[in-house]
């Protein structure tokens, strides 16, 4: 049988001073690392909400972006036409098209001038985005200049509250509704009608930058790609609607996790040192003890084993300890740019038990890391002279 | 039976032969033990006495596997320590050995208890049969009411009592004592001394110890001394009985 884990747990209590150090240096560690891929998530699960399976959209080819594309009219007719497009009780076809613009509008906590995108939609957008509810208010007035504002840029914009006359184009609008789009990135968004919106900025009223259509059912969109990258009038390129946001997403999340490991790489080693520095001096100090436990019959990997379990146990508390302090900014909505389109995009820190599992794994990697030396030193103590250290 | 000239005798329960213990201190070699002899029969209660730097307890670490010699053997009933490997001599001292150390060694972390069950958990004991032996080997020493006790709540006598008590609850083939009242007060001492003596008398253990008093020397049966690397017969003592 081996060391008991009471000694090492008591031991750990009785030199809490010295531990501290180590526990403290791991939860800030892991709590750093735990913030920054909750950002990544909470980026990442932003843009992902905002597509639907079973949504198409539909941008002119090679279009990385629907800032890059032009969609007219008669295409969004043709593409609106297709068999998989679902309609209407009227039979209309339930495809908005879409353009895209950005407007400067201070952040409420800087007063500093953010990207914000403004998108001109059709009137039947709610139908092809059913996840999207007015909340406040109500929708725009086809051919009027109102907007409706996404839930997170009503809060994190100024001047954006129901009712207000905005700025923006050269031309004065108004508020008239506050929209809920279940966090994802339109929530970020100011809408309003696409003709109004091209009328704005001096473009013709036929373009679109894109068009995003409802399909029948989510396994109908293969058909419909077929179809329209088939047909000789067109030349766009089809995506699910979610894939394209989660896309979108890649640049940056990826930034952010690269950011965070390497942050979190830095930090561990400093961490790791710490918790050697603890379990140097622990051994050190039980110099006497652990020889003691080896004179009574206890072999070396059980010493070691000791010693590993004991790093272990500060790093455990050092985990937790790293993931309490960062929970509470689970839902902690914040903004960043979204290099994709160029603009301002709030999302919320998503800490997840996947996470915190995650963290809790790199506290234990830093504390085997920084126990095993340590132990193995333990391990090799002369028995005969550590018996008579004082 | 304690010899220590060398000569083959039947029913020894250690056996040690030409020993020798060679320090190095830079270029300097330090003969701390020179082709040193015993022969002990179970049931004695040796003493070693010797000016300090003579060697005693170069001689305890040999015999109790914490060391290895230069040269000679040692062997304890059937197995020849000396020839054993690291990992094997672990084992070894965990089934044969009772040390009893000057500065008591118990784990501060551990109550009276739990630290007598120590040398248990390497044993194949249940936890209700390591219960048992425990309070036995701690009501022997006079401790049943300090089990829950931590070694800083307890008096130096009676750490000692509780380090006796470890020593003994495996129930080994013999007890290794270094200086076990070196610390304590005469009265504290005379009770160790006491309670190591009645192990012997009463339970038939077999009992070497190291010591510079020659009071405590005096509860031995036999008192050997260190000179130039090897054990003599004390005048006073029974060595060759």
């Amino acid at each position: 049988m081996a060391i008991p884990l009471s000694y090492n747990v008591r031991s750990v209590v009785a030199r809490w001073t010295a531990a501290l150090v180590a526990v403290l240096g791991i939860a800030g560690t892991v709590g750093v690392f735990v913030a920054m891929l909750s950002m990544a998530r909470g980026f990442q699960a932003t843009l992902a909400a905002s597509g639907s399976p079973r949504n198409a959209i539909v941008r002119r080819a090679g279009a990385a972006a629907e800032l890059g594309s032009v969609v007219d009219l008669d295409q969004v007719k043709v593409i609106g036409d297709a068999l998989q497009v679902a309609r209407t009780a009227e039979g209309a076809p339930l495809i908005s098209g879409e353009v895209v613009v950005i407007a400067p509008f201070p952040l409420k906590s800087t007063g500093t001038d953010a990207n914000v995108q403004v998108r001109g939609v059709s009137p039947s957008v709610l139908q092809v985005r059913p996840q999207v509810k007015i909340v406040e208010g109500r929708f725009f007035h086809s051919g009027l200049t109102e907007l409706v504002v996404g839930s997170n840029a009503e809060k994190i914009y100024g001047g954006l509250g129901l009712g207000v006359p905005v700025a923006f184009g050269g031309q004065t609008w108004k508020v008239v509704g506050i929209f809920d789009a279940g966090g994802s990135a339109f929530d970020s968004e100011l809408w309003c009608d696409a003709r109004v919106l091209n009328q704005t900025y001096k473009r013709p009223e036929n373009i679109f930058q894109s068009a995003t259509v409802r399909l029948t059912s989510s396994a109908a969109f293969t058909d419909f790609k077929d179809a329209l990258t088939s047909d000789p009038r067109l030349t766009v390129q089809v995506d699910r609607e979610s894939a394209y946001y989660a896309k979108q997403s890649q640049t940056v999340t990826t930034l952010i996790r690269v950011l965070g490991f390497l942050v979190a790489l830095v930090m561990g080693i400093g961490a790791v040192f710490g918790a050697l520095n603890t379990m140097y001096s622990a051994v050190a100090a039980r110099s006497r003890e652990i020889a003691t436990l080896r004179a009574l019959g206890f072999g070396s990997a059980s010493v070691v084993t000791s010693f590993v379990a004991e790093s272990l146990f500060i790093a455990l508390a050092g985990g937790v300890l790293g993931c309490l302090v960062v929970l509470p900014i689970n839902g902690y909505t914040t903004g960043t740019m979204n290099w994709q389109t160029f603009s301002h995009l709030a999302f919320a820190f998503k800490v997840t038990p996947g996470l915190l599992g995650a963290g809790m794994a790199f506290a234990l990697l830093m504390g085997l890391v920084g126990g095993l030396l340590p132990a193995l030193r333990a391990a090799r103590l002369p028995v005969a002279s550590a018996l008579r250290e004082l | 039976m304690v010899r220590v000239d060398g000569s083959d005798v039947d029913g020894s329960l250690i056996r040690v032969r030409n020993l020798d213990k060679t320090y190095r201190r830079g270029s300097e070699e330090i003969h701390v033990l020179q082709g040193l002899n015993l022969d002990v029969g179970a049931g004695e209660f040796v003493a070693f006495m010797g000016p300090s730097g003579s060697g005693k307890t170069t001689l305890l670490n040999l015999l109790g596997g914490l060391d290895t010699p230069s040269a000679g053997s040692i062997r304890v009933g059937e197995d020849t320590v000396t020839a054993m490997s690291g990992r094997r001599l672990t084992g070894w001292r965990a089934r044969h050995v009772g040390f009893v150390f000057q500065m008591y060694n118990l784990i501060p972390v551990l109550t009276a208890f739990q630290n007598v069950e120590l040398p248990l958990l390497l044993t194949n004991l249940s936890r209700a049969e390591r219960r048992r032996h425990v309070e036995t080997a701690l009501s022997l020493m006079g401790l049943s009411d300090r089990m829950k006790h931590y070694p800083r709540q307890l008096s130096g006598g009676q750490e000692q009592r509780v380090a006796i008590a470890r020593a003994i609850v495996a129930d080994p083939t013999f007890l290794l004592c270094d200086e076990p009242t070196g610390d304590l007060d005469r009265k504290s001492a005379d009770e160790i001394l006491g309670l190591i003596s009645a192990l012997v008398s009463e339970h038939g253990k077999t009992v070497l110890m190291v010591t510079h008093d020659p009071r405590a020397a005096e509860w031995a049966n036999v008192i050997l001394h260190l000179e130039k690397g090897a054990l003599v017969d004390s005048p006073q003592g029974n060595a060759g009985s």
